[in-house]
Parts: structure tokens; sequence; C-alpha cells
């Protein structure tokens, strides 16, 4: 079974390759405020340090806690698989289409987010809460981004968004809208910052703020292979065929609007996000237009 | 003389049988269900009268959508109305009861009203009350009349579905009733007025123009919208679930809208794949919000509050009824492998098979109807991340939670059948949606002897052939084999053993249920974002000790309701105002009586010859 074979390779390949995509985004965003910077290498050091510590598991939690990171790496990883990377039609997609990662998307989601109000802390609530908030507001610009694409190249099928070779204005705003969502979605200023552990503006790392050790290990894990997927659907639509240059692409986009821009109050991110939607609109008319 | 009386009294065709199995598969665990729950928390007597109200509750459902005449489902339909009321009163103790069920009488009378009302002009047009006759003279009635009757069937079975803004009695009614049947008027129930709308408009009466699919799309969308964000504030638990049928319907809605809309264009595979969406929509929401009211009655029963608020940590002390409820919730929230993930995915992709179909306008209208159920399921996900976590999770709020225990075996084993339908519902999708397919194809009228439904091979658009996958158990078996995966990574570093600790208090060292995030600051952020609908408003009072300790705090905050408090509140306030100046002609002389019957008789006759 030789595709199968691609798909658990393409799966390997997304684990061991994806946490360096924070390390290049950390690098550049540094390298740019004329700063040293860490080693690019560093989120492996991070994940390799985790696995070796100890972990602490709060008295409160329930199995909830102690199974969400499997569902959440689980949910990764399977989306991981549907996306064509190392094949142009990746055989998975006899599993689901563009449509169906949505959901798998918010599968992780929800867990990740259950785990967090499981252990009592106020500070999990607020993450989930503020999670769950972002989340609804990027699901329409995310589906309309979808319906763009799909209507453009007639499918729903992800494999059918690579198999062109033109790029159309609908793609490169629908591409546009992917990488809002993906701003949203893989928690970049303005929306959300990686750097702070500061209760008024986290919201990812205030879920994950009770895990430590192994735990911890596999969410921060599955939010590597997270990233790695949004940015290569992104790089898939606007650059179907160098896939590793458009992920450094979109990868740099990332970190430029990370140093230029500031970090948004929560109820600003609904403004944020409405601008993705309305985006996935133009994306939609575009298509429906044929340019 | 026409005949009033039924040739045929049953009629047992696939859309019939189709709603007698959800009816069915509802009803008997709920059935299972209320030995443990009626048990301990009602005198016998009162037992015995649950048990005779329930039975013919379901009969009379059962003959709803049986039957083969419109006035024996007339009678039917007010017999389901009428039962369905003493057991919202059920509770008399609780003065809310007698106030919901005030409520729900007189809209579900509204509602009876108009579906009389489009009755009477289609037995004017048909000469008889059977089903088929009705059929075979709607096909020349013309399209005035159609338009007028059809309008007529969206507000009297709208009424009885909830479609916002008819759905007012919804939230009151549906908590009140005990449990099981809050699960039965929820999943059951409500359906029959969906029903309603597939056996008259779509089935007997024939779609005539598209502004009806438009119609009932936009209806669904806004029901959608305004159920889960209504949801989303509530915390009841069971008026919760109750928001949640008002935007369950949304979708079904959306399904069903969709295919009427593809039947006035010409478009026979669409119009039968969008009615299976809405279909298999229909029976996954029966199943989990069924399911899901079950759960929220276990939880009442071991703790005696419905507010979350109250709650909380009862996953230790009721594990079995926190797994039912996760499930249920996963299944709502739309979450692969399980039922609802199906039933969505399908009406995502009949949205985006018809917009690769229809030309102009409509291709827009159908993508952002699509964005919008995007929404939905997102703020329906936040809900149940509240409902299940702020119930279940952490530690209990109150002393009711700490003291709860699980609930007996025939309620568990009521919630055990559901959850594990929810679960095949989701895995066997390939065989249901042939099923459904069959029931669809009937009802549309379209034969389906050469079109493909498999979600192994979705041919979606025939000019350009691609087609697409989806496969739960796939999904299922790959989502269990990386989650598999990821835990042997997690045994193979496991040469250091968990700690079990305290929550990190930021060196508070009391940290405690108080500390917990709370239902209503979990949706302040959707507060604030849907302000401009909610119209929330906020109460903060600081009781000072002395001008530099503030011994407590005051904290209030509301939404405004706003359909009740501008459009069902002056409408009431009308309704007193003209009775009050009808007084005027009410003098107490029988002559003057008389009189006015004499004069109403005239205008009758008038009336009937105009029309």
């Amino acid at each position: 079974m030789p595709e199968t074979m691609i798909v658990i390779l393409q799966l390997i390949l997304f684990v061991v390759v994806s946490p360096i995509l924070s390390g290049l985004i950390s690098k550049f965003k540094n390298n740019i405020r004329m700063r040293k910077g860490q080693v690019i290498l560093q989120p492996y050091y991070n994940l390799r340090k985790l696995f070796l510590k100890r972990e602490v598991v709060s008295e409160n939690s329930s199995w909830i806690f102690k199974a969400a990171p499997f569902v959440v790496l689980a949910s990764m990883l399977v989306c991981a698989g549907l996306i064509p990377v190392l094949i142009l039609r990746s055989p998975a997609n006899q599993a689901g289409d563009f449509l169906a990662l949505i959901f798998i998307f918010s599968l992780g989601r929800f867990f990740l987010a259950l785990s967090a109000l499981d252990t009592g802390s106020s500070f999990g609530g607020m993450g989930a809460s503020r999670e769950m908030f972002i989340a609804s507001l990027v699901e329409p610009a995310f589906c309309m981004a979808v319906f763009a694409v799909a209507l453009q190249s007639g499918s729903t099928d992800i494999s059918a968004i690579s198999l062109r070779h033109a790029v159309p204005v609908s793609s490169i705003v629908a591409a546009l809208t992917l990488f809002l969502v993906t701003i949203a979605e893989t928690s970049r200023i303005p929306v959300d910052n990686q750097e702070t552990h500061l209760e008024l503006t986290m919201v990812h790392e205030a879920m994950a703020l009770e895990y430590s050790g192994r735990s911890l290990a596999l969410i921060e894990m599955a939010s590597y292979i997270k990233q790695m997927i949004l940015f290569s659907l992104i790089a898939r639509i606007i650059l179907p065929v160098y896939l590793p240059i458009g992920i450094i692409i979109v990868a740099i986009a990332v970190s430029l609007v990370e140093v230029s821009v500031a970090k948004m109050r929560l109820f600003r991110v609904a403004d944020f996000l409405g601008l993705a939607f309305v985006s996935g609109i133009v994306a939609s008319i575009c298509a429906i237009l044929g340019v | 003389m026409p005949d009033f009386l039924p040739k045929q009294f049953f009629l047992f065709d696939p859309l019939s049988i189709f709603f007698l199995c959800v009816i069915l598969v509802v009803s008997f665990p709920s059935a299972v269900y209320s030995f443990g729950y009626l048990k301990g928390g009602y005198p016998s007597a009162k037992i015995t009268l649950a048990w005779f109200l329930f039975i013919i509750f379901v009969l009379s459902m059962v003959f709803v959508v049986s039957v083969s005449n419109v006035l024996v489902f007339l009678v039917f339909w007010e017999i389901m109305s009428l039962v369905s009321y003493f057991l919202v009163v059920f509770d008399t103790g609780h003065e809310k009861s007698i106030q919901a069920g005030m409520i729900y009488i007189v809209m579900t009378h509204i509602g009876t009203a108009f579906l009389i009302a489009a009755f009477m002009m289609m037995y004017k047009q048909a000469g008889s009350f059977d089903f088929s006759a009705i059929k075979n003279a709607c096909q020349t009635m013309p399209s005035q009349v159609k338009n007028i009757v059809f309008l007529l069937f969206v507000a009297g079975f709208g009424t009885k579905a909830g479609i916002v803004p008819l759905h007012i009695w919804l939230p009151y009614a549906h908590p009140q009733a005990p449990s099981h049947i809050s699960s039965i008027m929820s999943g059951v129930m409500i359906k029959t007025a969906i029903y309603g709308l597939i056996r008259f408009v779509i089935f007997i009466l024939g779609v005539n123009s598209s502004w009806w699919g438009v119609l009932v799309l936009v209806l669904g969308v806004v029901s959608c919208l305004v159920g889960v964000i209504y949801a989303l504030m509530d915390h009841d638990i069971k008026r919760l679930l109750a928001y949640h049928s008002v935007e369950n319907i949304g979708i079904i809605l959306l399904g069903t809208g969709m295919s009427m809309l593809f039947i006035s264009k010409g478009l026979p595979y669409l119009a039968v794949f969008s009615l299976i969406a809405g279909l298999y929509h229909l029976i996954n929401h029966a199943i989990f919000k069924g399911l899901l009211f079950l759960c929220a009655g276990s939880v009442y029963k071991a703790t005696g509050t419905r507010d979350i608020e109250k709650l909380g940590g009862l996953i230790k002390k009721m594990p079995q009824t926190a797994v039912y409820f996760l499930i249920g919730a996963m299944g709502i929230s739309a979450l692969p492998p399980l039922n609802g993930f199906v039933s969505e995915w399908l009406t995502l992709q009949a949205f985006f098979l018809g917009a690769s179909s229809v030309i102009g306008g409509a291709k827009l209208f159908l993508g952002v109807c699509a964005g919008m159920l995007a929404l939905t399921g997102g703020l329906a996900a936040a809900c149940f991340v509240k409902a299940f976590g702020i119930t279940f999770l952490a530690l209990p709020r109150s002393r009711h939670a700490e003291e709860a225990n699980e609930v007996s075996f025939s309620m568990k084993a009521g919630m055990f059948f559901l959850a594990l339908l929810t679960i095949i519902f989701g895995l066997a999708a390939v065989p249901i949606i042939g099923l459904l397919a069959k029931v669809a194809g009937f009802s549309t009228g379209i034969d389906i002897g050469n079109m493909r439904f498999s979600l192994n091979n979705l041919i979606i658009n025939p000019q350009i052939g691609k087609s697409i996958y989806l496969s739960t158990p796939l999904l299922g078996l790959a989502l269990a084999g990386s989650a598999l995966a990821g835990f042997a990574v997690y045994l193979l570093f496991a040469r250091i053993k968990p700690v079990i600790y305290k929550t990190w208090d930021c060196g508070y060292y009391k940290l405690d249920a108080r500390n917990e995030y709370t239902a209503t600051a979990f949706s302040k952020p959707f507060r604030i974002a849907f302000s401009f609908f909610l119209l929330p408003y906020r109460r903060t009072q600081k009781i000072r000790e002395s001008f530099y300790h503030v011994k407590s705090f005051v904290y209030e905050t509301h939404t405004t309701p706003v359909f009740k408090k501008y459009i069902y509140e002056p409408l009431l306030a009308s309704v007193f105002r003209a009775a009050k100046s009808m007084r005027r002609i009410q003098l107490g002389s029988i002559h003057l009586y008389l009189s006015y019957i004499f004069i109403t008789l005239l205008l009758l006759i008038i009336f009937i010859n105009q029309f």
C-alpha cells in the first residue's frame, strides 16, 4: 500500500518539520527588531525539555484533563493527513474534504477548552471563553474562504485546489482570508500573543496554563502541526507548485504582521474577524464572477 | 353533501414511516428513563397520571404523522397540543409552570388557527378532506391561493416548530415539563411541525415559486442564530437546551428550504440531496436533544437545581451521566465522527452544491447562508463547552452539587441507548443516507432510481465529474489511531510519575469554587459582541463599611428579551385595548345579542358568496 505509506510519511514529516516554523518566525521577528534572537531549533529543545520534565496534574481535574492532549493531537494529525503536501492528490481524501477540516479543527478546540475549565482555575476559564469566542467568529470566515476556493475549483475536495496551475483573483482573496484566519487560529498578534503569560491578553496560553511536562509537549506539538497545516493550505492556494517556498513566504508575512501591529483588545477581535468574513465574501463574489 | 368522513384512515408511506421511527426512537428510551425519574419525585397517583398522559401524548403524535385525512389530522394535532399542555403544567407546585403553560396554550392555538384557515382554503378547492384528493386538486389551484396557503402553513407549523419570532413559548414550556417529557417535546413534538411542512407544502401543495424556499431559508438562518445566541446567554440547563431546539429547527429548515428552492429551480438531484440533509439533521437532533434533556433531568434529579452556576464537579459524582452528556454535547456541536457532524456537513455540502449549480445572485445568497451556518456551529460549540464545563467539571459550586449521586439504573439505560444511537448515526452514515434518499425522493415526488447518494463517492457536479468523500468510520479510526500514537509517545517518556498538586493560584493558597470561572463570565465576550441584539444592561453596587473598605459588591446583569419586549408585549397590550373597547357593545340585552348574531350571519353569507 504505497499510498498509505505516503500519508504516514507525510504525518511524520509534519511532526518532524512543523516546530521549525515557529523557530523561523521567532527568528524573523527578532531579526526585524534588530535582535539576535533564539536559535531556530529552539522549539525542539523546548519539546525535549518538556518531555523529560515531571508533570504536575491538578487535584481538581478529571479524566477530561488527561485525555484532552491526545484528542487535540489526534485531531491535528488527522487534518495533517488530509491535506495535499507530499503528493498533489492525497489518498486520505477518502476520509474527508475541506469542509470536514473545519469540523475536525473544532474537535481539538472543544476538548482543549474543556480541559481548561477542568482545573477550576480562573485563567483556564478565561482562556476557554476567549478561545471559543474567537473560534466561533473564525468559522464563518474560514467557511467563506473554503467556499470561494471550492466554487473556483468545482469541488470541496482539498486536492482539487492544488491541481490547478493558474491562480485566479478569487484564490488570492481567499488566501488573504485564510491568512487572517490563520493569525487568529495560531494565536498570533494582533489576536493573541504567544510570547506572553499576562492574564489580560493571553488566550491559548491561558488554556494550556495548567499543563506541564509531557502533556504540555503534546499540546505544543499539536499547535505546531496546526500552524503548518494552515500555512501549507495558504501556500497551496497562492503558489500551487513550490510548496516549501510558499510556506516560508507565509511565515515571513506572519512575522511582519506580528512586529508591525499591536495586540488588539479582545472585543476589537470581533471587528478583525468581521473583516476576515467580508474578505471571504469578496472572494466568493470573485469566484462567482469567475475571475 | 360532500364526504366529510375519511375513506381511508391511515397512510403508511415512506414519509410517515420515517417520522414514526423518529417518534419511537426517542419515546422508547424516555419511557424507560421515566421509571427512575418519576420514582421518589411524585406521589404514586401522580405517577399513574404521568404515564397516562405520556401514552396519550405519544399515541397522538403517532396518529398525527400517519393519518390520511385533514380533519382527523387536526383532531390529533389538537390532542397532542392539549396533552402536552397538561404535561407542561404537570409540576403544579411551580408558579412558573402555570405561566409557561398559559403562554404555550395560547401560542399553540394561534398556530392551529392558521392551520385551520389553510386547510379550509384547500378544502374549498378539493371538496374533500382526504390527502390524495387535496393533492390532486392542488395541481389546478391558482398560484395566488397557493401562496396564501403556503404562508398560512409557515405561520401555523412555524409556531409549533418554534421558528423565530414565533419561538416565544418554547423556552418557557419545554424546560417546565418533567425531563422525559421535555426530551420528547424537543426531540419529537416540534418535528411534527416539520412533518407538516414537508407533507403539506412539498408533498401535497407542491412548490410553486422560488421565493418559498428563500423565505424558509431566511427563517432558518434567523432561527439558527437567534436560538444559539439566546442559548449562550441562558444558564438554566433545560432552558439552554430549549433554545438549542430553536437553533436546530433552523438547521433542519435550511435543508428543507433548500430543497424547496431547488425544486422550483428544476434541480431534482439537489432537491433530494438537501432534503436528505434536513431529514438527517432532524433525526439526529431528535436523538441528541432527547439525550441531553434526559441528562439534564438526571442532573436536576440529583442536585435539585437547574441553574448551572450552582453546579460543577459532577463528573466525579455522576461519571456515567457526564459521559452521556459529553457524547450528546459533541453530537450537537457537530464534532466528528458523531451524528451532528454528518448532517451539518451534508447541509454545508448542499449549500455548496447549490451554489455551484444555480445562477446569479442565488449563488452568493447560498454562500452567505453557509457562512451563517458555520457561525451557528461555532457558537453552539462554545455554548456546549460552557454547559458541560460549568456543570460537570472543576469544583462543585454549591452543597447541592457536592452531595449529588449517580442516578438509578433505568435512567442510565435510557441515556445509554440514545448515546449509543448518537455514535451509530455518526458512523453508519452511508446506509442511513441510502434510506433517507427514499424518504426524500418520495416526499419531493422525484424518481431517485438513477441517482446515487453515497458518501464514499459523492459526485458533486456531473459536468465536472469531480467527486468528494466523507467517511466517518475512517475519520474515527484515524482519530483513534493518532490518539493512540500520541499515547504511545506519552508512555515512552513515562520514567517520571506525574504529581498531583493544587491548581496554580498565584500564591493565594485558598483556591476554591468561588474562584472558578462562571457561566456568566464565560458568555461575557458573546454578550458584548452581540450587544446590538441582546441589549444587555447591568447594575453594580458597592456596599461600603467605610470609605476605604468595600464590604461586598452587588453585580447583576441581564439581557433584554427583544422579541417579548418589542413584539409580544405591545401586541398583548393592543389586544387588551381592543377588548376594552369592545365592552361598549356588551350591553347585556338579549335582543341586541340576537341582532348581533343575525348581522354576523348576513356578513358570512355575503362573504361566502363573494369568495
